[in-house]
């Protein structure tokens, strides 16, 4: 934990500098006549993160921050496993809404979790995958006018038959 | 006894059968909008004006004010059973909600944010009764500087929310408040801040964004991870008695927030350009600081709960004031609503209450009856809210992940920003790991498009002199207590930090 304290401190340090840096695209001073420019607010606002920054730094040093006194790993093995099945699969679920569509990434996440993850029946895993995209798909391109990205051309025949009843 | 005449007649008005269905449909569909992360009061009044287009124009805004009550409601049951605000409004809601949630407390979570926001939007309703006109040229005399100030003092609240760690709150405030400024100078007009040059960034990063990366994904990985993904804690029973004891608790309990939050939240919401969102963050500020049992913000005070919900109901009718009498829309919601009001053919203006009495009136008498209804079709659907909680975690966890993306993408139509949501998550989640307070990021990203207009337009006033802060007789005490109450922490921690030292 201590470790990895100073290393996010040191990562957000040169994130700060970098939108430091960014903001000075526009004038970051004041323009007589028409008040501060458009820089003006981020920059300054970016030096108060990086001044943050070096005072998470400082309190890290003085052993000050419960994290900056811990010798424990930032996870154990149970933990990292966890979070890359989890967070993978939500990232795996993203990159397949453009293929697949949104309803269809919807239904090939929810069996990945409830199955793989959860342990849960293949009936109780199947009744939900297929059940909430449809629900989903009425409440929003019925109910709400909101259409979701449909994925690639071979979704379609699947979009024409829901919108021939909905419409 | 004028007004009470014209209460009246408002009320019976709202009362007509028509009226009255219109009322019960709206509050309802308002409710689980609201309660559907990702979607608001704005959305759901967006999408059913033109259905108002068929009725007479006084039945029309019964029925979108009827929906704005039931979003405002619904706001609080997503923050609660999901740990997700499903609108700015209800980020509050999330800091005590969700911890009242996870200790099988959701009925009282929900039971008091159902009576806050009644007893919010019946003192609301009070004040706009007698006192429309008045606070409405009140309210004119905030000038950027004056909204600023408070701006201020919101941002001074936050540095209390964020816990012991001032480094870490005051750049999770600073970050926020970037984060805001990403897209377009509003006053220039120039692309700004455009990071790594990806043109999706041009767009800016909306609020739910960040608030759905953080508390839909970070939060749920962060919770995950901590119990190893067997969630004991949510398994809340649902009686007739148990919610009798829940209101009996909400009320000795959460009094003092829901007072406070009905009060600011009013006044806070009147205010244009300003809203519920800073209302309510305010209240909840407000009520911590108070507070005889401070420490128990965060981790499921009633208090906690009350004071925002009684805020953003109290500042949704606050915000119709502005709108109505001077024909300033205080939000989002009220300036679609004000569109609605000039195709009906009706000029929102001081003219408005005497031109338009009847319409005025019955738009009045509608807040009351939406504000009794909102509470009874509310708590009629707790235990339907309750039982989602009552789902195994396994099922409950993809079902928050997929209506988060789906929320988000609802919000905001774009891939960029789903993918914005995830890198969000997974930076939150890490954040958290090392006590970084996230919630001041997220109501700073609420606050900053106010803030920084505000900020340049006053300098611009004052020709660069920072002195117009202090020097205005509404701002400058507004600024002295925000600057004391920011350093108050700041002041703690060095003699605290002192302390062991002399001993």
């Amino acid at each position: 934990m201590r470790q990895g304290e100073i290393s996010l401190a040191g990562l957000l340090a040169l994130f700060s500098l970098y939108l430091m840096w960014k903001s000075t695209e526009l004038p970051i001073g004041y323009i007589r006549g028409q008040g501060p420019g458009g820089g003006f607010w981020p920059f300054w606002l970016s030096l108060g993160m990086l001044l943050s920054c070096a005072a998470i730094a400082w309190n890290w040093w003085r052993g000050t921050s419960p994290a900056a006194q811990s010798n424990e790993p930032i996870m154990d093995d149970f933990g990292w496993r966890t979070v890359i099945f989890v967070g993978g699969g939500i990232v795996g679920f993203v990159a397949l809404i453009n293929v697949v569509s949104m309803y269809g990434a919807i239904a090939i996440f929810l069996v990945y979790y409830l199955h793989f993850l959860g342990r849960h029946s293949w009936w109780l895993t199947l009744t939900i995958a297929t059940v909430l995209p449809i629900a989903l798909f009425f409440f929003f391109e019925a109910a709400m006018l909101i259409s979701m990205p449909q994925g690639m051309p071979f979704t379609q025949p699947f979009f024409d038959v829901m919108y021939d009843i909905i419409y | 006894m004028e007004v009470l005449t014209f209460l009246t007649d408002g009320v019976l008005l709202a009362l007509a059968p028509t009226n009255l269905f219109l009322i019960l449909i709206g509050v309802t569909v308002g409710l689980f909008i609201g309660a559907m992360p990702g979607l608001g009061s704005v959305n759901g009044v967006a999408i059913l004006l033109p259905i108002t287009f068929l009725v007479p124009p006084a039945s029309a805004i019964i029925f979108l004010a009827a929906i704005y009550y039931g979003a405002m409601y619904g706001g609080a049951i997503s923050s609660v059973t999901l740990g997700i605000p499903g609108a700015s409004t209800a980020v509050a809601t999330t800091f005590d909600g969700r911890p009242l949630a996870l200790k099988g407390r959701a009925s009282l979570a929900l039971v008091t944010a159902a009576i806050a926001s009644f007893i919010g939007g019946t003192v609301a309703n009070i004040f706009f009764t007698l006192f429309a006109p008045l606070l409405a040229f009140l309210a004119l005399s905030f000038g950027p500087p004056e909204i600023f100030a408070l701006m201020l003092l919101a941002f001074a609240t936050f540095v209390g929310l964020g816990g012991d760690d001032i480094p870490k709150t005051i750049f999770s405030i600073c970050f926020g408040l970037v984060l805001a400024t990403v897209g377009f100078d509003t006053i220039s007009g120039e692309p700004r801040l455009v990071l790594f040059d990806i043109p999706g960034f041009l767009r800016g990063i909306g609020f739910i964004v960040l608030a759905i990366g953080v508390y839909g994904i970070g939060e749920m990985l962060w919770t995950i991870e901590q119990t190893r993904g067997e969630i004991t804690t949510t398994n809340p029973k649902m009686t007739v008695r148990g919610m009798a004891s829940d209101t009996k608790e909400a009320i000795r309990d959460g009094w003092k927030g829901t007072w406070i939050g009905s009060f600011i939240g009013f006044f806070v919401g009147i205010l244009p350009a300003a809203g519920a969102t800073p209302g309510s963050l305010m209240s909840y500020g407000v009520a911590k600081m108070v507070s005889r049992r401070s420490e128990e913000f965060g981790q499921g005070s009633v208090d906690g709960v009350a004071a925002p919900e009684a805020a953003n109901n109290s500042a949704s009718t606050g915000s119709m004031l502005p709108m109505l009498t001077l024909g300033i829309p205080g939000s989002p919601t009220t300036a679609i609503l004000l569109g609605g009001m000039v195709i009906w053919g009706l000029t929102p203006g001081p003219r408005l209450f005497v031109d338009e009495s009847e319409f005025v009136w019955g738009l009045i008498g509608s807040f009351y009856i939406s504000n009794l209804a909102a509470l009874l079709i509310n708590l009629a659907f707790i235990p339907l809210f309750i039982w989602m909680l009552r789902m195994p975690f396994t099922i409950l966890a993809p079902l928050i992940f997929v209506l988060s993306i789906v929320g988000g993408f609802a919000a905001a139509r774009s891939m960029h920003d789903i993918w914005l949501i995830v890198i969000f998550g997974i930076a939150a989640f890490f954040m958290r790991k090392f006590d970084y307070p996230l919630a001041p990021a997220v109501l700073a990203i609420v606050l900053g498009p106010i803030a920084e207009p505000t900020l340049r337009q006053s300098l611009l006033l004052s020709s660069g002199d920072p002195m117009i802060f202090l020097t205005r007789p509404i701002a400058g005490p507004i600024t002295v207590i925000a600057v004391i109450l920011i350093l108050l922490p700041a002041i703690k921690l060095l003699r605290k930090g002192r302390r062991p030292s002399e001993a």
